[in-house]
């Protein structure tokens, strides 16, 4: 395209702009803030810093590209955050981290075995954070995510329902598996 | 309550989503249930273990930067007022629209002038006509005073003719003419043996007209106009350029 058509088609893009999305802000104001957190949550889900920058390469591409398609006064980091998710569940990663999940995980039952949680075997200090990254490592990826949501990002139930497309009761119960299997994954690492 | 149904509502209570009824039922249940708030202390130290540990990966200032790059070259859709790009779209406008209107004004200049082009030709065309014509006149008359009223109620202006005596030139008469439906005056002057035509019309018919005056040739004819009063003037002949602005300028004169 020459420079001419291309100023052109610029205009008329911005000309043609809706109204509320002048008022709502540009894509940079609504995304580069994220960049830092979607970066860590990248990294978490690929574990790998060059798979993580690809991750985030390729889902600031598509939203860039779908920015049209968000509505204004939507959440927009649930929007950010699902294009993110469901970019990587169809990367090779992303596919390879599924198909090891255990097929009871979506049921709503209480089914994992049962820990011997005391309050005091199970008490976490910050000071543990090594061991607790570890034990979130080890995690298989629907927990890892949704407590990465949920105790990182802060997300509602609502926003994780939105992001992770389930409903919120599913965000509870799988929320308080994700917590127990944290518990137990640190406790083995504890006796190790 | 029993406990267990307090510690099901333990995570929801911590993590904020729960009703504000039940949370003041829960925590009234907590300062008098040791387990229960031994409980929740473990559950919220485990939170903030989780979000301090999450806080683990940084990205590359370089990545960051690659990818700022990347965006604001690419963005399709962005604020008007950001920053300095956001002059730089205004200037793009700018040039946009400085480039459609020149566009637009040549195009029009180059209408209109194809239009004078048309009506001087047309004009030339009427003037060889008359010369070649075996009756060149309708009112045949050197006598000014004799030539002006005969266009009245024929065409829907008066014109002024000048006094010739005394001036190489002589009225010769007129007839009447007519440009795109509307009709005007055509008068014939003499010079030795050079015929000189003066059209004469309202100056609302000639919007295809750009110049209020021009010198110009056209086949080889000298073409004079000009505008006066409301009248607009064409004046076409292959006398001299010299003798055709003196009789320009005489009609001037007359107004």
């Amino acid at each position: 395209m020459s420079p001419v058509s291309r100023m052109i088609v610029r205009w008329f893009t911005l000309v043609c702009v809706p109204e509320e999305r002048l008022l709502s802000g540009s894509f940079e104001e609504l995304a580069m803030p994220l960049f830092d957190r979607l970066y860590n949550f990248a990294h978490w889900l690929t574990q790998d810093r060059q798979e993580a920058e690809d991750l985030v390469q390729e889902i600031y591409v598509k939203a860039l590209k779908g920015f049209s398609l968000f509505r204004p006064g939507t959440n927009f980091r649930a929007w950010i955050y699902q294009i993110l998710r469901n970019t990587f569940l169809t990367s090779r990663t992303g596919l390879k981290s599924t198909a090891t999940v255990p097929l009871d995980m979506e049921s709503d039952q209480e089914n994992l075995p049962a820990v011997s949680d005391t309050p005091e075997s199970i008490l976490l200090q910050r000071s543990d954070r090594q061991l607790v990254q570890e034990a979130l490592g080890r995690l298989p990826l629907p927990y890892r995510e949704v407590l990465l949501l949920c105790e990182f990002e802060e997300m509602s139930y609502q926003e994780i329902s939105a992001t992770l497309a389930i409903p919120i009761g599913t965000v509870m119960s799988r929320l308080s598996r994700a917590r127990r299997a944290l518990r137990q994954a640190v406790q083995e690492l504890q006796g190790n | 309550m029993a406990c267990e149904l307090w510690t099901e509502k333990l995570d929801a209570y911590l993590d904020g989503e729960i009703p504000a009824g039940e949370a003041r039922a829960l925590q009234q249940h907590l300062r008098e249930c040791a387990t229960c708030a031994a409980e929740a202390v473990a559950k919220v130290q485990q939170k903030l273990a989780v979000k301090a540990a999450a806080q683990r990966f940084v990205p590359d200032p370089a990545f960051r930067a690659r990818i700022e790059r990347s965006i604001a070259a690419r963005r399709p859709s962005a604020t008007l007022f950001s920053g300095g790009r956001g002059w730089l779209r205004v200037f793009e406008i700018a040039t946009v629209a400085a480039v459609l209107l020149i566009g637009g004004a040549l195009f029009l200049t180059i209408r209109r002038g194809r239009g004078e082009e048309r009506l001087i030709s047309e004009l030339v065309d009427q003037h060889v006509a008359t010369l070649a014509s075996a009756n060149p006149v309708d009112v045949i008359s050197t006598d000014r005073h004799t030539v002006k009223p005969w266009f009245a109620g024929k065409i829907p202006f008066t014109f002024n003719l000048p006094e010739l005596e005394g001036s190489p030139f002589v009225l010769v008469g007129g007839r009447v003419s007519y440009l795109s439906q509307s009709p005007g005056a055509e008068l014939i002057f003499r010079l030795r043996q050079h015929q000189i035509s003066v059209f004469i019309f309202r100056e609302e018919e000639l919007t295809e007209v750009r110049e209020k005056q021009t010198l110009r040739t056209a086949l080889s004819f000298e073409v004079r106009t000009w505008r006066h009063n409301g009248l607009g003037y064409f004046m076409i002949g292959d006398a001299s350029p010299q003798d055709l602005d003196k009789l320009s300028e005489l009609l001037k004169a007359a107004g």
